[in-house]
């Protein structure tokens, strides 16, 4: 009987870390939040002339990422001297 | 997904304030509320004289949010900690609980009135429609919305002031540090898991195929 018991209790044991839920930080007020949905900065026609490094798709999330990234590689000094 | 975050090299800023002023002018921000500030230690002391540039840290968790008894605050998929001004009350909790003493409160009329809460919006305005007069006269402009960054990184002469995705920035400042030759202490591996042997140095960088450096 206690053998049992010992083998159900190290199984249980064992097998507790499967059940942990992924730690995503998600403050609980965010979840609250009852003001205006702001939009998104892609969903925005890029100003193209006066934009150093290119434009993106209207709607394409991806696109203006690649575009913003360019933006901050132009603060690297050895970036900018070498490209 | 990027996660936008300021990064200051203190070994770079030479307090000209000018992050201060492109701010204000930018975002025509009222008089007497600063987004962003320069602070200095050891003022006038040679050599040990230190500037960062401090404003809103957009933190991961960040304390405003958490304490605001209106839950006026929100995040974007980038990471920006942003607030709804119709929403705010301007009851200051969020000026106490934050670390970094950005949230700032506008004095208007006689008497000190507090109107609503005011803070660095990483230049990506707030929650009305993107790029519109509402918007800048709220929250400022949506820089962001126009592809670029902050005003305050982007014209920092000396780049000190960095801004954007945390591991671009991240990945220029430890660039910075090891072409330096100084500074690795404070950066990476001996900052995380202790400085190891007496002498012992961090760990050689292991060269990068090209193309996924940022």
């Amino acid at each position: 009987m206690n053998r049992v018991f010992l083998a159900v209790a190290l199984v249980a044991f064992g097998l507790a870390a499967c059940g942990e839920r992924e730690q995503v930080i998600e403050p609980v007020s965010e979840k609250r939040y009852q003001g205006k949905r702001d939009g998104k900065p892609w969903d925005n026609e890029s100003p193209m002339v006066e934009l150093r490094g290119g434009k993106w798709t209207k709607g394409n999330q991806a696109s203006w990422e690649e575009q913003i990234k360019i933006r901050q590689l132009a603060q690297h000094e050895h970036k900018r001297i070498y490209q | 997904m990027a996660r936008m975050k300021f990064l200051c090299d203190a070994e770079r800023c030479i307090e000209c304030n000018g992050c201060v002023t492109a701010c204000k002018n930018e975002n025509e921000v009222p008089w007497g509320v600063n987004r962003r500030r320069v602070v200095t230690i050891n003022d006038g002391v040679v050599g040990a004289e230190k500037s960062i540039s401090v404003a809103c840290m957009h933190c991961s968790d960040a304390p405003c949010m958490a304490v605001c008894p209106v839950d006026c605050f929100y995040r974007t998929d980038d990471g920006v900690v942003l607030h709804d001004k119709d929403l705010c009350i301007g009851c200051g909790y969020c000026f106490y609980a934050c670390p970094f003493g950005a949230p700032q409160f506008p004095q208007a009329g006689a008497f000190g009135l507090r109107g609503k809460m005011d803070k660095c919006t990483f230049c990506a305005g707030g929650p009305e429609a993107d790029r519109s007069a509402a918007e800048f006269q709220k929250y400022g402009r949506n820089r962001l919305a126009e592809g670029k960054l902050p005003a305050c990184a982007e014209m920092c002469s000396t780049k000190a002031l960095l801004g954007g995705d945390g591991d671009v920035i991240a990945d220029i400042y430890r660039e910075r540090v090891l072409r330096r030759g100084k500074g690795s202490e404070v950066w990476g591996w001996g900052t995380a898991y202790g400085p190891g042997n007496p002498g012992a140095k961090p760990p050689a960088q292991q060269p990068q195929p090209s193309g996924q450096r940022s």
